[in-house]
């Protein structure tokens, strides 16, 4: 490394001087395809503030150049770094190496989704769900004029990151592979903020009930438990769904509300 | 569709691919173009190194510039035009700027009308905030993650389109027929490295910056500049590369997140910067806008106080934004709350975050005809960070974003009536193929020698040299001695040997990016070397500040015929008596 | 708290499961053994579990098995068992669909991908629970009267231990109510926009304010489980005469 403390240009932000010998981390890392594969341990240098993907980013760089782990923005902006620590998906970039004490860390791939290699998964299926959703859609023309009031609650869905960590944890995915019949956690989100847009006129409440499959999900809340940006899932887009689409399929006084509207409606017009 | 050579020797298996157009990159100005030409009926192929949605474009958070005037009324696209121009000292590409200054609202408007949400004024408009060098309030933004919002905004257009969507693949070239047009490209999947040669009558190049040739940097892996360099070997010229920008607020600790970036927005509201004694020390440097000033203002700043020993603990300035409180925080900067509790153990309600500048973006980049974006290469188009002229020598915060979408769609119209003017055919000899797949298996499939090099090491090496040579204060010393170095990797990037097979394998992609991480360095210094001034960005201590015969000068630099660097000083054309006049009125103080 | 919150996660991810079922075990067998072998009037009070049924008969068309608290409690019952909350603690405790959310817990959840169906076959019967929330709101009113009822003594007012209990218990009891999922969604979570309809801003403050409370929905669900549970528990031993009620402020009218 050609380091030069007197250079004008190396100011600042310089390296601390090590004092006695460092410390060692130990992490077991999933090393294999979808056929198979092992944990095998690594031990790297521990440095202040390290978090696991530091950790993997260095044993790639010193000691298994093929060590395949996808990530982006290292900072928890991008949702690209999604893993499972001890069995429980986090963001690898999040997820300091000190919160774990001197405990096992085991670092394995997303398992929802076919293992392409090491600790990357095949997340393509998600976006074929994304791609059927019905996008946004006003009649009006923007620039809108929209309240903070009316829409306040539409910032809470649209920080997701897309790390799809949700759908890794949902039992309907990752234990009975409901792939085909059920959009996932990420999707309810998304089909959230679509549905109390106030500006979207687009229902879509017959995809969500019949292709995304929202009586699917138990609520168990699993995928809220593990949101890195902090999304009430279940309570704030799932069950909001669950009973849009009560109102419209499941509730006996709302149907009949619905005909005598439907009736009176018709017989003006006619 | 289908595999047209067998494996046989040295013949290698690839699929093609066919498409109007390609699109290499899908950050917010290559789905731009996409959707443009994708909504045109065209066909569209997208091709990202990452998955969909992740590109850096994301990490922008402070907001997107547009003189919208929900605000400040008193906004036009005149004022937003003399700030990008003054901010960019002036060798901006003036046409550019004025297209960016009008067109920036469309683009917003765009943004809402395809599902994005700002934040909103009391009215029920959208919302704008203040932002450095941007005369009046100017950001449309959502909290501090207005670049998500844009990225997966497009991105739900883009799937909502027919546009083909070709993720983690990596392009290696640009595929050019006799007469010298791109017709294609030659890719590989990252998953299981199996090549793609894609067919195209025109290809937009939106792949980013290259921030990644410096060790602290705010750019992703992803920032290693392919695009430009690509461009560069197919014979384009390429424009003041000499102009980087160094973000004045990067994180200095833990040192697993050095020059992890600190929106500007935290000054934007109100964060102040200190020194280690405690004083407010901006109004040293710019007493009108303090905090305010244009990005390199306060990364040199931030810089000469450190050097002057007055900086913090790990070797930085403190920013503060405590006076926000913690309710204020939350609903203005949550993700820097976030980012600053859970990486560095700090809460900035209540203590002030350490700083340093860090490499952010590249102002110069491919060049490019200002109505349409193109090259100087027939069929090839570029937009965003990768292209050059906008910023001149210094980017406005905010400014980005809106180049994306502005020149991000002119690309893409640029790109459609290209192919709708030409008939031309897009096949090339497939020797031409194999030998480019040949070249990329090479540092996998060659055998191991005693002068094998790692690509991880030889890019940390790289990095080193930058940092030490071409960072943000510069001279003719340190430059000269840089590009000694970097040529000296140069000569060792053939060597670059890495292990395991095909299928998903870090290292043999970094072993291609190298390529793109010198040859860019190499431009940087070559150009830095030549431009003896401080001007923005380029800040040379052995020469005086914004030298005349520099002022209205760009440097092209071009790969010449041995394959050598070739820098051309070209004047910059006359700027037109409208728009003369509007920055003539602003230097006598007149409001436009 | 959040240190408890911490250490709670530290555990054993089959604590919780087991544990929540215990709870609902137990919950269940004393509730069923105080409806069908115990009254429910005491000298003062009566017990949480009745409320106006303490005094009735038994209609004469009600099948020998009905008690009189039968009568009421069908509808808090049937209000917890579609909550959206406690499904989550029966589907996760009972059916183990999952039991906890790692890998280690979600490998055991005992039913075959064939044969879960979620809330689309049996337990599609779970979107009633909007109707037991209406019905809620008569119990609600029926329980504050007796929370009422138990300051008015023959010889005046006073506040003992039991009321205060008995009050505790109802406002809880009303927290864990209106701070329903259905409720929620019916005072304004079916709205897309507020600012469109006429009283739209007091709805959406409403709306706001019962999503404050659904935050901590499964909170006010346990508290007002175990209120009602201790409340009933302290009025049988006052009346058993193992303790006596302690009077805070006696005799004010």
């Amino acid at each position: 490394m050609t380091e030069n403390g007197n250079s004008p240009a190396r100011a600042g932000a310089t390296a601390i001087a090590d004092d006695g010998p460092k410390k060692k981390v130990k992490l077991n890392i999933f090393r294999g395809t979808e056929e198979g594969g092992k944990e095998v341990e690594y031990e790297v240098e521990l440095a202040e503030g390290m978090v696991v993907l530091d950790a993997v980013l260095k044993i790639q760089a010193e000691q298994e150049g093929d060590l395949a782990v996808r990530w982006n923005c290292k900072a928890a902006h991008c949702g690209s770094c999604s893993a499972e620590i001890n069995g429980k998906p986090k963001l690898l970039c999040k997820s300091r190496v000190d919160e774990y004490e001197g405990g096992e860390i085991n670092v394995g791939p997303l398992r929802a989704f076919p293992v392409v290699k090491d600790l990357v998964s095949d997340v393509s299926w998600n976006y074929e769900v994304s791609k059927r959703i019905n996008p946004f859609h006003s009649d009006e023309q923007a620039p809108f004029t929209m309240y903070e009031e009316d829409v306040e609650r539409l910032y809470e869905p649209k920080k997701c990151i897309e790390c799809f960590m949700c759908q890794d944890v949902c039992h309907v995915l990752r234990t009975h592979h409901k792939h085909e019949e059920f959009a996932g956690p990420r999707f309810f989100v998304r089909n959230q903020w679509l549905e109390m847009h106030p500006m979207d006129n687009q229902n879509r409440l017959e995809d969500i009930k019949e292709d995304d499959g929202v009586g699917l999900c138990n609520i168990t809340k699993c995928c809220t438990e593990v949101c890195p940006v902090g999304i009430k899932i279940t309570d704030n887009s799932i069950i909001p769904l669950k009973e849009r689409v009560a109102d419209e399929y499941y509730d006996p006084a709302k149907w009949l509300m619905r005909k005598l509207r439907g009736r009176r409606n018709g017989s003006s017009s006619s | 569709m289908d595999a047209n050579a067998n494996k046989n020797g040295n013949r290698e298996n690839f699929e093609v691919r066919e498409h109007d157009i390609l699109i290499i990159g899908a950050g917010g100005a290559g789905m731009r173009a996409a959707v443009e030409a994708s909504e045109k009926g065209l066909s569209v192929g997208i091709v990202t190194k990452s998955l969909l949605g992740k590109a850096h474009t994301v990490m922008a958070e402070g907001g997107m510039a547009a003189a919208i005037g929900n605000v400040d009324s008193e906004d036009s696209w005149r004022q937003h035009f003399i700030d990008t121009m003054k901010g960019g000292k002036f060798i901006n590409n003036w046409r550019m700027a004025e297209i960016h200054a009008k067109e920036s609202p469309g683009r917003v408007y765009e943004l809402e009308q395809w599902g994005a949400l700002f934040n909103r004024t009391p009215e029920g408009k959208i919302s704008q905030r203040p932002f450095g060098a941007h005369t009046y309030r100017r950001l449309a933004h959502v909290g501090d993650r207005t670049g998500l919002e844009l990225i997966r905004t497009m991105q739900e257009k883009v799937l909502a389109t027919d546009t083909k969507v070709y993720m983690e693949t990596t392009v290696t070239k640009l595929l050019q027929d006799a007469s010298g047009r791109v017709v294609g490209a030659l890719a590989y999947t990252r998953e299981s490295g199996k090549f793609i040669h894609y067919k195209a009558k025109a290809t937009v190049m939106a792949t980013g910056g290259w921030g990644r040739i410096f060790k602290v940097t705010s750019n992703s892996w992803e920032g290693t500049g392919d695009g430009a360099i690509l461009a560069y070997d197919a014979g384009a010229e390429m424009v003041d590369m000499e102009m980087v920008q160094f973000h004045p607020t990067g994180m200095v600790w833990p040192p697993g997140v050095r020059g992890l970036l600190v929106t500007e927005g935290v000054r934007g509201e109100g964060g102040v910067l200190k020194n280690s004694e405690g004083k407010r020390y901006m109004g040293d440097y710019d007493p009108e806008r303090m905090e305010l000033s244009s990005r390199d203002v306060v990364a040199r700043a931030n810089f000469s106080e450190v050097q002057a020993g007055r900086g913090s603990e790990h070797g930085g300035v403190y920013l503060d934004i405590t006076h926000l409180g913690y309710e204020g925080i939350m609903a203005k900067l949550p993700t820097m709350h976030e980012q600053f509790l859970k990486l560095a153990d700090v809460d900035i309600a209540k203590e002030p975050m350490e700083v340093f500048p860090t490499i952010h973006y590249t102002m110069g980049g491919i060049k490019v005809e200002s109505e349409h974006c193109a090259t100087t290469v027939p069929g090839l188009f570029a937009a965003g960070e990768c292209s050059g002229g906008l910023h001149g020598a210094n980017r406005l915060g905010g400014n980005s974003l809106s180049d994306l979408l502005v020149f991000g769609r002119r690309a893409g119209i640029g790109a459609i009536e290209y192919v709708e003017q030409n008939t031309h055919g897009t096949d090339i000899p497939e020797e031409d193929v194999q030998t480019e797949i040949r070249r990329v298996l090479d540092p996998m499939e060659r055998p191991a020698s005693d002068n094998d090099e790692s690509p991880y090491l030889l890019q940390s090496e790289l990095q080193d040299v930058m940092m030490e040579h071409a960072n943000l204060v510069r001279d003719e010393d340190a430059l000269k001695e840089g590009l000694r170095k970097i040529l000296a990797i140069k000569d060792r990037v053939p060597n670059v040997k890495v292990g395991g097979n095909r299928l998903f394998n870090p290292g043999w992609h970094t072993a291609q990016d190298i390529r793109y991480l010198v040859q860019v360095s190499e431009l940087i210094v070559r150009c830095a070397i030549e431009r003896k001034e401080k001007r923005g960005s380029q800040w040379r201590l052995d020469h005086d500040e914004l030298v005349e015969e520099y002022g209205n000068i760009n440097f092209i630099s071009k790969k010449g015929p041995q394959g050598e660097v070739e820098i051309e000083r070209r004047e910059i054309p006359p700027i037109p008596d409208h728009l003369a006049e509007l920055l003539d009125q602003s230097a006598k103080g007149a409001k436009v | 708290m959040s240190s408890v919150a911490a250490a709670w996660k530290k555990l054993p991810w089959w604590v919780e499961p087991f544990t929540v079922a215990g709870v609902l075990i137990a919950f269940g067998i004393y509730s069923t053994a105080v409806i069908v072998f115990a009254g429910g009037q005491y000298e003062q009070y009566i017990s949480p579990f009745f409320s106006f049924t303490a005094t009735m008969e038994t209609p004469a068309w009600a099948p020998a098995f009905i008690t009189a608290p039968m009568l009421l409690l069908w509808i808090p019952l049937g209000f917890r068992a579609t909550c959206y909350y406690y499904r989550k603690a029966y589907y996760r405790a009972f059916f183990w669909d999952p039991p906890a959310c790692q890998a280690s817990a979600q490998n055991r959840e005992p039913r075959s991908a064939e044969n879960y169906r979620g809330e689309r076959a049996l337990f599609v019967l779970n979107n009633v629970h909007r109707y037991f929330l209406y019905a809620s709101f008569f119990v609600i009113a029926f329980l504050w009267y007796e929370a009422f009822r138990t300051v008015f003594t023959y010889d005046g007012f006073q506040i003992a231990v039991g009321s205060f209990l008995w009050f505790a218990n109802i406002i809880l009891v009303s927290a864990y109510t209106f701070s329903c999922h259905s409720f929620r969604h019916l005072v304004g979570g079916n709205m897309d926009c507020y600012s469109c309809v006429r009283g739209g801003n007091a709805r959406r403050k409403t709306y706001n304010f019962v999503s404050r409370l659904n935050a901590k929905h499964p909170q006010w669900a346990w508290y007002s489980l175990f209120s009602l549970l201790f409340t009933d528990i302290y009025l049988r031993l006052v009346a058993a005469g193992t303790i006596t009620d302690y009077v805070l402020i006696p005799f004010g009218g």
